[in-house]
């Protein structure tokens, strides 16, 4: 069932070639001279030359692609011009962080949009579906920095119920940590939420109206199992590959959510290598997002053969 | 698509009672949250464009007789923390939203659209190339390639502009190409094709009428996302540079003084807020009435 494997893996390798030459690409469009920058006030002409040389700036274009991607392949995305640390090391220490933000985020998605979409298509037309779909309205137009900018201000500023900033590992202290997460988790997890009970609504709406549940309603099952047993289970195929498709949304909320937030995560990283000025570190983060997006998206497609049936023989 | 009998007519439009504009036109006025979208649009664009005029101070005029002063009669939206005024800087605000939102989408449609029409209409290696380009820049979620774009580009609205008109163009490559992909196989085509016409003549004059609807409908929403884009790159500190104002470097500077001067994050995000709903509002409204399943 899964013979489509071997062939979509290969068509992965031209794409994440190019996705490379795009990344490296970018680079070229700066309008300064990065060794400049990082030779400070004095611009001594020894140093910048020596910054060349250590970078590899004074070499042909495809002569540094070369050398970085074949970098990228052995598991070196190069170093952190700014504070000389690999690309590597700080994406792995920052990804846990929007990691655990972003799991939480989906859950919190999968809790509100799931259960709003199913129950506004049950309930087509009531004051639930109105409800549910104003929510989703909310939810698209709503720039979440805005949403927690407002959240904090309720939360934090009024309430003094959560801390407005920060991160705590779960390792160091559970309930620390939840409590500096759960509003930026909320944050990333609105815009999806909408999306998902949109998917959710439009499918059950359509599995509403399938034989299979006339007959099912026919044989005199209750309601209550007709809705959950039968039509949910097959409205829920689409969703679980629109879920998986929504990560990418989650990363880009991540960098404006962990802004606002302060929190350290591969959000923040990227945004302080912007404005650092620090390629190495935009690159290598760049890269892995695409890497990692193009994968839940494989994963997605092997998801919506394994869950549904008629594609399995 | 309108798929005529009759091939004559350029564009395979054919006359069928009312014209089908005037049908479009009908379904959408007949939506209330559309029409609501629209009349908030027309609102938001005739601020944006008399923003010299109704705009009751100057959006650069600092005053230390008015620092961060709370919603009164004098300053309806209160004053920021070098006393301007927040009603005038939103209103100001909306050129620069409203400008990127249509100046990147424009950009993202001149692109996106003719390079798309080339793929799904001379297919081949051409197509397989565009293809996986396409798919590298679909690759990189939306925001993170516009952020990496806008800032080796340089932090200014020109630039965030550019970075996010550019990011958006994947979408409408694939949807132009799809569109002719289907056109292609219509009679109307065939029939223009068997005529003599030359390929571009065939394109710009047969197959671009017929693809500009779902074309439209798609470039209404992303809109919607080009302005939280801008806003968030402005946000960012990466679009529109300080003192000049935008919703996105207010919201920036408003977060600082969350405590003291709340209403400075309030109105220029319920701005974004009402302007992109409306725009989603105009666009799934656009959307239904354009169907032509129905």
């Amino acid at each position: 069932m899964l013979s489509f494997l071997p062939k979509r893996l290969l068509q992965l390798v031209p794409t994440l070639f190019l996705v490379s030459v795009l990344i490296f690409g970018l680079q070229q469009l700066l309008p300064g001279d990065p060794a400049l920058v990082m030779a400070g006030e004095e611009k001594d002409p020894a140093v910048i030359e020596q910054i060349r040389a250590r970078y590899r700036l004074d070499q042909p274009l495809p002569m540094q692609y070369l050398h970085w991607i074949g970098g990228v392949l052995r598991g070196d995305l190069g170093e952190s011009m700014r504070i000389q640390q690999p690309v590597a090391d700080l994406i792995v220490e920052k990804l846990p962080v929007t990691l655990q933000l972003a799991t939480m985020a989906m859950a919190f998605a999968l809790l509100i949009g799931l259960p709003a979409g199913v129950l506004s298509a049950v309930r087509k037309g009531s004051a639930w579906d109105v409800g549910a779909n104003v929510f989703a309205l909310w939810g698209l137009s709503t720039p979440n920095f805005w949403l927690g900018i407002m959240l904090i201000f309720l939360f934090s500023v009024q309430l003094g119920w959560l801390p407005a900033s920060g991160f705590v590992s779960p390792f160091e202290d559970l309930g620390q940590s939840l409590a500096t997460t759960v509003m930026p988790a909320f944050v990333l997890g609105n815009a999806i939420a909408a999306v998902l009970m949109r998917h959710m609504r439009s499918a059950m709406l359509q599995a509403m109206s399938a034989d299979y549940v006339r007959t099912a309603r026919a044989k005199g099952l209750v309601e209550r199992t007709v809705v959950l047993r039968h039509a949910l289970r097959n409205a829920l195929t689409p969703v679980i590959t629109l879920g998986a498709l929504e990560f990418g949304t989650l990363l880009s909320g991540a960098v404006l959510t962990e802004q606002v937030f302060s929190i350290p995560g591969f959000g923040k990283l990227i945004v302080d290598a912007v404005f650092n000025r620090d390629y190495a570190v935009v690159q290598g983060v760049v890269l892995v997002t695409a890497t990692v997006y193009i994968l839940l998206n494989l994963l997605a497609d092997v998801l919506y053969v394994l869950v549904n049936p008629r594609l399995r023989s | 698509m309108s798929t005529p009998a009759d091939p004559l007519p350029a564009g395979g439009v054919v006359d069928a009672g009312d014209p089908p504009w005037r049908v479009a036109l009908r379904t959408l006025l007949a939506r209330r949250t559309a029409v609501f979208g629209a009349v908030v649009l027309a609102l938001v664009a005739l601020l944006a464009v008399l923003a010299p005029w109704v705009a009751p101070y100057d959006p650069l005029a600092t005053s230390w007789a008015a620092v961060r002063k709370a919603p009164s009669a004098a300053h309806w939206f209160g004053t920021d923390e070098v006393g301007r005024d927040l009603l005038s800087r939103t209103i100001w605000g909306a050129r620069a939203s409203l400008s990127a939102g249509v100046i990147a989408v424009s950009i993202a449609v001149g692109l996106g659209v003719p390079i798309g029409m080339l793929a799904g209409y001379v297919g081949g290696w051409v197509d397989a190339v565009i293809g996986r380009l396409v798919d590298a820049m679909l690759a990189v979620p939306f925001l993170i390639l516009a952020i990496a774009l806008a800032a080796f580009l340089g932090p200014s609205l020109g630039n965030a502009m550019i970075a996010i008109g550019i990011t958006a163009t994947p979408i409408f490559v694939r949807l132009a190409r799809g569109q002719v992909l289907a056109a292609r196989a219509e009679d109307w085509v065939e029939a223009a094709r068997a005529v003599g016409n030359p390929p571009v003549r065939i394109l710009l004059r047969h197959i671009l009428p017929n693809i500009l609807p779902p074309i439209m409908v798609q470039a209404t929403l992303a809109i919607a996302a080009a302005i939280i884009a801008e806003a968030s790159l402005s946000f960012l500190g990466l679009g529109q540079q300080p003192p000049a104002p935008s919703w996105g470097s207010m919201l920036n500077t408003a977060q600082r003084f969350l405590t003291q001067a709340p209403w400075m994050a309030i109105f220029p995000g319920l701005a974004i807020f009402l302007t992109v709903l409306a725009f989603n509002l105009f666009g799934d409204g656009l959307r239904d009435a354009l169907d032509p399943r129905k």
